[in-house]
């Protein structure tokens, strides 16, 4: 539902903000290098814009921290109602390496509503690319949760009331064969 | 005419994929074969973002959640077994961040002696393991105390075992 929202809402050109709350200027560089001739988001309509009042999405870089997460959630609400926001980084998705220092709240959605994930540090000016393709339906994402799990216990359980025990040996009286 | 020389610099990325270069670090990959449940990774990750825990006596849980990770692969170093590899995975944007996390189920068995979880031995290694049977096949019976010793078993004598 969100994908056809965003490719209808979102079907012509993205205005981007690019908000920093804290971070490094690692991911600023590589936001930035995605704009640059070499990459050129700007074929795909993809603009930096300097007020969060003409984008349509918001790019977020940096954990929410204390000082600048009120700035934040203001810059959000000044931003027209179809909004999307991207949360590059790992300080923005999950609060960084340095998550649990009194400074920093947390990850951005501690603060405002994160739509897409973009994980990395920083990510690549591809993956940046790549999730902004996500956002507008182009392409499908390639990741998914990984789970392994034992099937069968080799060991039989076992009720601590049926071991039979003298000093030295201890024994279960419901034998079990494996 | 410098300017027709310089030619295109723009690379065609979203039309053809652009692989990653051959020491990039992306997403590391756990492989459940291989790990032994040391909880090394969990140990050495700056981020804290791999969580090992135990369920029960037989299982342990490792838990990768993926958000906060800076793939500085400390982890896939200090694995003693190889079991982490840092793929060349770049295209990880989702909507989800429930789509980063990998969760391992390991199966631990239990230290006879000392009570702690260790992995379990492979066949071949059960087999070379003479003085620690844990089961009388001659009455078919289960004996699961650390201070559990059968008659006529031969104790090992050069190492001092203590026994509570």
């Amino acid at each position: 539902m969100l994908k056809n929202l965003c490719q209808k809402m979102f079907g012509r050109s993205l205005w981007v903000y690019h908000a920093n709350s804290g971070g490094c200027n690692g991911c600023d560089i590589e936001v930035l290098n995605a704009l640059t001739p070499y990459y050129d988001a700007e074929r795909f309509g993809i603009k930096l814009v300097g007020s969060p009042r003409h984008a349509d999405v918001m790019l977020c870089q940096g954990p929410a921290m204390r000082s600048t997460a009120q700035a934040l959630k203001r810059a959000y609400e000044a931003m027209p109602a179809p909004k999307l926001v991207f949360a590059i980084g790992s300080c923005a998705c999950g609060g960084g390496v340095w998550f649990d220092s009194y400074t920093v709240i947390g990850p951005v959605e501690k603060v405002i509503p994160v739509n897409y994930y973009i994980p990395g540090c920083p990510p690549r000016p591809e993956g940046i690319i790549y999730g902004a393709a996500v956002a507008l339906g182009i392409v499908d994402k390639k990741i998914a949760p990984l789970e392994f799990k034992e099937l069968e216990l080799p060991i039989p359980r076992y009720h601590p009331d049926q071991l039979h025990g003298k000093s030295e040996l201890v024994v279960y009286q419901k034998a079990e064969k494996l | 005419m410098l300017c027709l020389k310089a030619g295109r610099v723009t690379l065609p990325y979203p039309a053809q994929p652009a692989p990653a270069p051959e020491q990039f670090r992306g997403r590391p990959i756990f492989d459940a074969s291989k790990c032994i449940g040391c909880a090394g990774c969990a140990n050495n990750c700056p981020a804290r973002e791999i969580l090992v825990f135990d369920v029960c006596q037989e299982i342990r849980i490792l838990k990768y959640l993926g958000r906060r990770c800076t793939y500085c692969g400390r982890c896939a170093e200090v694995c003693p077994e190889k079991a982490i590899t840092m793929s060349h995975d770049f295209e990880t944007a989702t909507s989800h961040d429930s789509d980063l996390g990998q969760r391992l189920e390991l199966f631990m068995s239990t230290c006879q002696r000392c009570g702690r979880c260790f992995k379990p031995a492979s066949v071949l290694e059960e087999l070379k393991m003479k003085g620690y049977r844990f089961d009388d096949l001659q009455n078919e019976r289960w004996i699961f105390r650390a201070q559990a010793r059968l008659e006529g078993d031969p104790v090992v004598d050069d190492i001092a075992i203590e026994l509570d």
